[in-house]
Order: C-alpha cells, then sequence, then structure tokens
C-alpha cells in the first residue's frame, strides 16, 4: 500500500500525458505492422488508442481538479529550442476533452473500421496509422509550450486530418474536399505564424513564458489578437471562413469525422483561447464585440444551411458551424465583461463558451457515431432514402435521439445548460456603461434563441426523417442493429451527456481552476446553494435545477404508468388515418427537403435557390401532365461570393505571373544575373 | 425550518390547483365563445368530462408507432407539469420557483414540441410531416420574440426567475413603463402563436389545410390524447398566467396567511377569466391567415419585443 502510493507519488499529471501520447504513437505503429485477417489482431490498434484516450483524460482531469501546471522539456527540436511541454488547467480541460472522444472512438473503431480494413486491398494498417497521427497532433498541440512544437503538432493533425479525409480517395468529390481542408489548413497556420511571430517579436523568444512577458502596445496586441482569431477561426470553421468544413468532415469515415467535429475544431477554439487570455493577457471589449458579432453570424448561417442538408452528416458538420459561434458568443461576451471591469460576468462567458465546448464535443461526436452506424448498415448517408430506423436500429435510434435533444438545447441535457448560461451572461448587460452594447447584446441573444429553436427543427427534421415513419429504400427497410463495440461508444458519450446536464454544478466547480489561472477569477455565487441548484450569479437573479426536472419527468412517467397503464386493456393496433383512400406509402411522407421548405421560404436570402420544375404533358384535346421533375439546389453564399471569387484571382494572378516562365533557358539566366545584381546593389 | 416546509406544500398544492383549473380555463374560454357567436354554450365543465371520458377509453395505436409515439404525452405533460410548477399563481414566494427561470420555461415548452413534432413524424403519414414542419417553422418564429420580451422584463428586474421579478413589479409600484408595454403586446401575439389560436392555428377545426397543431397528434387516441389535450390547456393557462401575473400581479399572495391565499386566489382566477374573455374577442374579430402571413405577424411581435428592448436602454436607464 504504502509503496504503492509512493509509486504514485513520483507520477506526475504529466507522466500521465507521455503515457497518453506514447500509447498513440504505439496504436500508429501497431496499426501499421499488424496486418493480418486474424480480428483480435486487428483490435490491438485501437485497444491502444482506447488507452491513449483514458490516460489522456486522466492527466487532464488530473491537471484540471487538482490545478497543477506541470513544465518540462523534451530531447527533440532544434538544438537552441528544445521542445517545450506544459500541463496546465487549460490544456487539462481540452485533454478531458480530446480523451472522452478518442476512448468512445477506440469503442467504436474496430468493428466500424473493419469494413474499410477489407476494402484497402492490403493496406489496412493505414487507417489506423493516420487515426494516430491526427490524435497524436492533437495531443501534443495541447501540450506545446512554445510556439514552434505548437506549430509542428498543428501542422501534424492537418496531415493526418488531410490524409483521413482523402481516405476514401475513389471518390473525386472526397479528394477536392480534402485539398480544400489542406488548403485551408496551411492559410489559416500561416495566418497563427504570424501571430505567434508578433508575440515572439516582443516577447524575445519562442516559448510561451517569454511571449506572456511580452510588452505589447495596444495596437501590436490587436494585431497579434486578429491574427490568432483569422488563424485559429479558419481551423474552428467561423463564418465566413467555414465552406471547408461541410465539405471535409462528412467524407472522412464516421469515427473520424467524430472525431473532426468534436475534438479538432476544439483546437480552434484552445489555441484562440490560449492566445488571447493566456500568451496576450489582457483583452480589450472592441474584440470581444467583433468576436460575438461573428459568433451571431456563424451561430445564426450555420444552423440555416444546416436545415437545407439532407446528406446527415453533411448537416451535421453545417451545425458544428452553428455550434463554434456558441462557443464565440460567449468568449466574446467574456472579453467585453472583462475589459469594462465586470469579473464574475467575464468568467460566466468564459464557462459558458468552454462548458459548451465541451458539451458540442459530446453531443456532436454522438451523433457522427450515430450517423456512422445508419451508414455502417444501410451504406446509406442521404436523408431522402431513410426512414423508420427506429424499428430495425432501435439501440442507435435512441444514442441518436439523446445527441439530438443534447444539441437542440432541450432541459435535461447538456446543450441546455450551456446555452443557458449564454443566456444568462448577455441578460447582464444591462450593467455596462456603454448604450450601444447594451442594445446590442440582447439582440445577438434573441438571435440565439433563433439559432436554437431553428436547430430543434433541424433536428426534428433529421431525427423524424431518418428513423421515424417508414423506410424510403430497400436496404434501409433491412437494416440491422450495430454490435455491442459501437453501441459502447455511443452509449459511453451519450451517459457522459446525461452526466454533464444534470450536474453542471459540479462541472462548473472543476472548471475554477482553469478560469482561476486565466483571469484571475471563479464564479462565487454558482453553487453556494448546493449541487442541486445552478445559481451562477445569484439566486436572485437566475437559477435552474436539473436534477429536480429529470425527477420530476420520471415521476410523469411512473405515475403515469401506475394510474393510466395499470387495468388498462392493451393498446389495439390499426392502419394510420388515410382519409379514406387507404394505401398509404411512404413515398407520401414528409421527405426530408419538404419539411424544411416553409423556414426556406422564411429565410429565402439567406442561400442562393435554384428551383426548377419540368413538366412533360401528354397529348390529345386535354394535357395533363405525365411526369414532373423538381430540382432544387441551395448553395452558400460564402461559397460563391468568398472562395470561387477569390480562387479565380489566384489563379488569373498567376497566370499573369506565369508570362514570365518562358521555358527557355537564355531567360532564365538572364532572370539570375538581374536578381544577382539586384541583390549587389541592394547590399552595397 | 417549518416555513421552508410549509413552502414546499404550498408549492405542491398551488401547482396540483394549477393543473386542476387549466379544463376550466377552457371552457370558460369556449363558454363565452358560444356566446359571443349566439350558440349554445357547453356546460363550464365540459373539457373535465371530455377527459375523463378520453383516459377511459380503449387506445388505437398506429401500425407503424414506435416507443417515441407513446413516450411523448408523458414527457409533453411532464414538461408542462414542470413549467406550471415553477409559475406562481396566487403566492409569489415558493421555493420551486427556483427550478426553472423563464428560459427553461421556454425550453420546456420546446422540449415538448420537440417530441410531439416526433411524434408527428413518426407515424409516416403526410398529416403528421406537415403538422411538424409548420408547427416548427412557427416556434422558430415565436422563441427570439418571446425570449425578447422576456429579456426585457428581466433587465428591468435584473433576474429571470419568475417569483423576483414579480416580486419587482409589485414593489414597483404602478409605474408606466412604455418598455413593459410593448413587452406585453409582443408576449400576447406569441401566446396566440404558441398556444394554436386564431390566426395562426384555429383549435376548432379539423379542416385538413389549416391544421398545424392538430395535424401532429391526428393519430392519438385515448389516455394518450388526455394527456396531450390537458397539456394544451395547461399551456394556455401558463400564459394566461404569466400574462396577469407578470404585468398586474397585484392582489397576488406575499406570505402564507389564509387570508392572502384566499385573495390571491381569486384575484387571479378574476384575471384569468378577463384574459379569456379578451382571448374571445380577439379569436372573434379575426380570421385565421394563411400559413405565410404568420411569419410577419411573428416578425411583427419580434418588432414589438425590440422596441421594447430599446425603449427600456434609451429611455429607462439612461442617466
Amino acid at each position: 500500500m504504502l509503496i504503492s502510493l509512493r509509486a504514485l507519488s513520483l507520477v506526475t499529471a504529466l507522466d500521465l500525458a507521455y503515457v497518453a501520447v506514447l500509447a498513440a504513437v504505439l496504436s500508429g505503429v501497431a496499426a501499421l505492422a499488424v496486418n493480418t485477417r486474424r480480428r483480435y489482431v486487428q483490435r490491438i490498434p485501437f485497444l491502444l488508442l482506447g488507452v491513449s484516450g483514458v490516460a489522456t483524460v486522466a492527466a487532464g482531469g488530473w491537471a484540471l481538479l487538482g490545478d497543477v501546471i506541470a513544465t518540462g522539456q523534451l530531447p527533440l527540436g532544434l538544438p537552441w529550442l528544445k521542445w517545450h511541454v506544459r500541463l496546465d488547467p487549460l490544456s487539462g480541460f481540452f485533454f478531458v476533452l480530446l480523451g472522452t472522444l478518442v476512448a468512445a472512438v477506440a469503442l467504436y473503431g474496430p468493428r466500424y473500421a473493419r469494413e474499410f480494413a477489407r476494402a484497402s486491398r492490403g493496406f489496412g494498417g493505414t487507417l489506423g496509422a493516420f487515426t494516430a497521427v491526427f490524435v497524436l497532433g492533437m495531443q501534443m498541440l495541447l501540450l506545446a509550450d512554445d510556439a514552434f512544437t505548437f506549430m509542428i503538432f498543428w501542422e501534424l493533425m492537418s496531415v493526418g486530418g488531410y490524409l483521413l479525409v482523402v481516405y476514401q480517395h475513389e471518390h473525386s468529390a472526397n479528394r477536392q474536399a480534402a485539398f480544400l481542408f489542406l488548403l485551408l489548413a496551411h492559410v489559416g497556420a500561416l495566418v497563427i505564424l504570424v501571430s505567434f511571430g508578433v508575440l515572439a517579436a516582443f516577447g524575445g523568444g519562442f516559448t510561451f513564458d517569454e511571449m506572456r512577458a511580452a510588452p505589447l502596445t495596444p495596437l501590436w496586441a490587436t494585431l497579434a489578437f486578429a491574427f490568432a482569431l483569422a488563424g485559429f477561426g479558419t481551423k474552428a470553421g467561423i463564418v465566413p471562413l467555414h465552406a471547408w468544413l461541410p465539405e471535409a468532415h462528412p467524407v472522412a469515415p464516421s469515427h473520424i469525422s467524430a472525431l473532426m467535429s468534436g475534438a479538432m475544431i476544439k483546437m480552434g477554439i484552445y489555441g484562440m483561447v490560449r492566445v488571447t487570455y493566456d500568451l496576450i493577457g489582457t483583452v480589450r471589449w472592441e474584440w470581444g464585440v467583433v468576436v460575438l458579432l461573428l459568433g451571431t453570424a456563424s451561430a445564426l448561417l450555420g444552423v440555416l444551411y444546416a436545415l437545407m442538408q439532407h446528406d446527415l452528416k453533411r448537416l451535421l458538420a453545417y451545425h458544428s458551424i452553428e455550434n463554434i459561434g456558441i462557443i464565440l458568443m460567449g468568449l466574446g461576451l467574456s472579453m467585453i465583461f472583462l475589459d469594462t471591469g465586470h469579473e464574475v460576468l467575464g468568467t460566466l462567458g468564459l464557462v459558458a463558451a468552454l462548458y459548451h465546448t465541451l458539451n458540442h464535443a459530446l453531443f456532436k461526436g454522438l451523433l457522427f457515431l450515430g450517423a456512422g452506424a445508419v451508414l455502417h448498415r444501410t451504406h446509406e448517408h442521404d436523408l431522402e432514402h431513410m426512414g423508420g430506423l427506429i424499428h430495425r436500429m432501435p439501440v442507435t435510434a435512441f444514442m441518436f435521439l439523446v445527441g439530438c435533444v443534447a444539441i437542440s438545447a432541450l432541459p435535461p441535457l447538456n446543450g441546455f445548460v450551456s446555452e443557458w448560461l449564454t443566456f444568462q451572461t448577455a441578460l447582464q448587460a444591462a450593467s455596462l456603461e456603454n448604450g450601444v452594447l447594451r442594445a446590442i447584446i440582447p439582440i445577438t441573444a434573441a438571435l440565439l434563441a433563433l439559432a436554437a429553436a431553428l436547430t430543434a427543427a433541424c433536428f426534428v427534421k433529421a431525427y423524424g426523417v431518418a428513423f421515424l415513419g417508414r423506410p424510403r429504400s430497400r436496404h434501409v427497410a433491412r437494416a440491422r442493429e450495430v454490435g455491442p463495440g459501437m453501441l459502447a461508444g455511443m452509449g459511453l458519450l451519450a451517459f457522459v451527456c446525461l452526466l454533464l446536464g444534470v450536474l453542471p454544478t459540479l462541472v462548473i466547480e472543476a472548471m475554477a481552476p482553469l478560469t482561476l489561472m486565466l483571469v484571475q477569477a471563479r464564479l462565487p455565487a454558482a453553487t453556494t446553494q448546493g449541487w442541486l441548484w445552478l445559481t451562477p450569479i445569484s439566486p436572485d437573479v437566475a437559477s435552474y435545477s436539473a436534477p429536480f426536472v429529470v425527477l420530476a419527468i420520471t415521476l410523469v412517467f411512473l405515475l403515469g404508468y401506475v394510474f393510466l397503464k395499470r387495468g388498462a386493456k392493451p393498446a389495439r393496433k390499426s392502419e394510420a388515418w388515410d382519409c379514406g383512400f387507404g394505401g398509404l406509402t411512404s413515398r407520401m411522407q414528409y421527405t426530408s427537403t419538404a419539411f424544411a421548405m416553409p423556414i426556406r421560404r422564411v429565410f429565402g436570402p439567406a442561400w442562393k435557390i435554384e428551383e426548377e420544375i419540368e413538366i412533360t404533358k401528354t397529348a390529345g384535346p386535354i394535357p395533363r401532365a405525365q411526369t414532373i421533375r423538381y430540382r432544387l439546389h441551395v448553395s452558400d453564399w460564402s461559397w460563391l461570393k468568398g472562395y470561387v471569387p477569390i480562387g479565380q484571382l489566384v489563379l488569373a494572378t498567376a497566370r499573369r505571373i506565369g508570362v514570365i516562365q518562358t521555358g527557355s533557358i537564355h531567360t532564365y539566366l538572364i532572370y539570375s544575373l538581374v536578381t544577382l545584381l539586384l541583390f549587389l546593389w541592394i547590399i552595397s | 425550518m417549518d416555513h421552508q416546509l410549509t413552502a414546499w406544500i404550498l408549492a405542491g398544492v398551488q401547482t396540483l390547483v394549477f393543473i386542476a383549473a387549466a379544463p376550466l380555463l377552457a371552457g370558460w374560454v369556449k363558454r363565452v365563445k358560444c356566446h359571443m357567436q349566439n350558440r349554445a354554450a357547453p356546460v363550464l365543465w365540459q373539457p373535465y368530462r371530455d377527459l375523463a371520458k378520453l383516459m377511459r377509453k380503449d387506445m388505437v395505436l398506429a401500425a407503424n408507432a414506435s416507443w417515441l409515439f407513446r413516450a411523448t404525452p408523458y414527457i409533453v405533460f411532464g414538461a408542462m407539469l414542470l413549467a406550471a410548477a415553477a409559475i406562481p399563481l396566487f403566492v409569489v414566494q415558493l421555493p420551486t420557483a427556483a427550478i426553472a427561470d423563464v428560459i427553461v420555461i421556454v425550453g420546456f415548452f420546446a422540449l415538448a414540441r420537440f417530441f410531439t413534432a416526433l411524434a408527428g413524424l413518426d407515424i409516416g403519414t403526410a398529416f403528421g410531416g406537415m403538422g411538424a414542419s409548420r408547427e416548427m417553422m412557427v416556434a422558430a418564429l415565436a422563441e427570439p420574440a418571446m425570449l425578447m420580451a422576456v429579456f426585457t422584463l428581466s433587465t428591468t428586474a435584473n433576474s429571470t426567475n419568475l417569483a423576483t421579478a414579480i416580486d419587482y413589479v409589485l414593489q414597483a409600484g404602478l409605474v408606466l413603463r412604455p418598455s413593459f408595454l410593448f413587452a406585453l403586446l409582443a408576449l400576447a401575439v406569441v401566446a396566440v402563436a404558441e398556444t394554436g389560436r386564431v390566426p395562426v392555428d384555429n383549435p376548432a377545426t379539423h379542416l385538413e389545410l389549416t391544421m398545424l397543431h392538430e395535424a401532429m397528434i391526428l393519430e392519438y387516441s385515448g389516455r394518450h390524447l388526455a394527456l396531450i389535450e390537458w397539456a394544451g390547456q395547461i399551456k394556455l393557462m401558463i400564459y394566461a398566467v404569466l400574462i396577469a401575473n407578470i404585468f398586474w400581479p397585484w392582489g397576488i399572495a406575499s406570505d402564507f396567511t389564509l387570508g392572502a391565499l384566499a385573495i390571491g386566489a381569486f384575484v387571479v382566477a378574476a384575471k384569468l377569466a378577463l384574459l379569456g374573455v379578451a382571448l374571445v374577442v380577439w379569436e372573434a374579430v379575426l380570421a385565421k391567415m394563411r400559413l405565410f402571413r404568420v411569419p410577419q405577424f411573428l416578425g411583427f411581435a419580434f418588432l414589438l419585443s425590440l422596441l421594447g428592448m430599446l425603449t427600456h436602454v434609451v429611455l429607462e436607464t439612461g442617466g
């Protein structure tokens, strides 16, 4: 006992983090090395990935709950700049988020990835290896304590992501999506590099410690912030930089989509928080306004675009944009309040944003795994061909419903708590001096309410069309439930969603070291009334008790069961009402497009809508419609007005520059000579 | 401690009274409406008879119904029950009011709506889908207007807790606040849309093309239908009580003496009866709107609540 305790005291949180990283590396190596068709051998990489996930959670939880700041140096990197690593409550928080998802994916993956291994003609190991590279990149960038290490692993994450997106490279659309992903990842990385450059120039070094000490003028601080916002925002997928996200995330294998939407885009949030709150240190309210407005736009446009999708995974990807918007709203509010001297409110905004980051990782991971389960069994990603899966895949249907309720911000699940906290922060705008802000912030809150209500509509559509009603195609009608491993992966995330929804007080208490580190404040009143009552500002201002809500709904169920069901005759089954005509078919159901039609009409200008109706008529004295074809194409304005023109501009510029490329060696020699002369002239 | 216990018991009693009185309000509205339209009116307790009849009747389930369809009535009723528990009816200071503030109550409504819409889609008929699609559209537009109106109140009272907000209005006395006026109008419009009354929906018709809410619950029968109908009546009552008690809280009991409670109960009954008459007049003079006029109607509500917020910021907190 004593020996084990002593052994434990020698192990630090950072050691656990190393274990996690090492396990991820080994998982990749094992995936490449183990290339047999034996199932139990194929599980080894995922087993190691699972170990890595659990160790990640443990290390992160330790750092967060124990308020540990552990630093170290790895004997790698440049001779004068070793890799600095640091595990503090902020990286610990994101470690917990990442580890939970990785663990769920490790449970889910073996069965799901087998299909890819079979299809890959002897290259089955690469998927596991790419996954490991991707996870390793995320783990290490969270640990990085200097810009150099950070950028290396940021890029490693992007490269791993690229390889995973392009994994099913047989389809040209996937290759294009992957290229777009890589391109935007690099543009983003360049901008981040500039931001670090500003900080490093003033701080005199590349370690984060030196950057923290950098004496920045407001102008340079704002520049560093702006570059960080643009760079990390590209990765996080804020509007209008988001167009790559819905292209890339859906085409990766589903468990990877879960990691991308759940964890990878959160690394953008991590970077933003790290640079703004930790490295720059003092936030300004003007930045907050920009972030708040960007967040509102992302939330609203993200959900509006999501509503128009009928590819389930694409719909989920667009919702990531919406949720990143909600997170940014919390961050923006936090910056506004912090700079105007409202420390507690600023902390509340930060807590709301980070809480939503965690929540979104969980429920979006869950939803992508659910979509993957459907894809696995039906090979169908178009909602218009699904339906009735609740009868064929009941457990998956239940898990997916949990995810839908959570993302739609409905009590008592976790999505509601973080949105409620965001609302509470916004409602305190009355305490600001600035009248314009006092008026704008409630409007953004109302737009958040609109986004939340539209999200509910969108998930009624997604769930209703995919899982309810009657099957719309043959292979969907014959779907079977997925195996226990995949269900366990989803179950883990669903359970954590419920837990975070019902016990928000404990989560907020656990986040205290984080806020103390970043903004030197905590929420003193949030948990004063005990774990049952969440009172973020004070019990008088607002309160919410999720355990009571769960209790009451359970009670109603029990009472209903006891009083109403007992003694009653079992319900008779009969056909649904068909207006007396008979013969309801699955084609008579509302489709996904039909469901979203009223909203499409109300918010028309938000999309570029092309509708086409083709009617061929019969010949004869009274022409009757013989066939009717309806075509609808809804496209994203940011793609048409942002990406396409910029792409054309780049190409046109390249063509102009291309003129000097003649292909004759004589000309090139002249270029060299002129350049040489020019340099000589400059030097002299 | 003793006080605490009384409070919890009283909260339970109030919740029971709330859900028990809800059909009565519906009966009252129907009766007044019949009188206005020169029709023979049903007795006041007709809704109770209907509910009792539905409870007794056997159920018929559609062949395609899943467990979600069976669970929905309980979830809907539970959500409304919770919302009713959190709203002060005839006494202010209640422990249950702390379970949920106004935003959570809006969340309960959304929860009930979410599951009703899913149940509508579960059967796999065109009706269910149509109802669900339209209901979600209307709700998406009504929710921001509702929250904006609520925000106006809560920034004035600096609280989203209903009990605290009502207390604040009571303490402040009779002050004319333009922002409250706008918020009241907005909330009234939203209430009409959310409870499925004319001009957004018509509770009296089963004409296929005009249905919103009824289309979703077309397949329900027996005790399931009873629960859903009852939940609908509770929702109407909730909106009425919200309007009555936030904007005219006078008369509501602030302590637990028997006299104060009796006055509180009597006053709130009178207020609800008056609001019922107002609703009937509103429904009598308006006609049902085309579906795609509804966004304008709700946009108007949003504009009203926005004006309320702006007047609050400009007129009431400046200086």
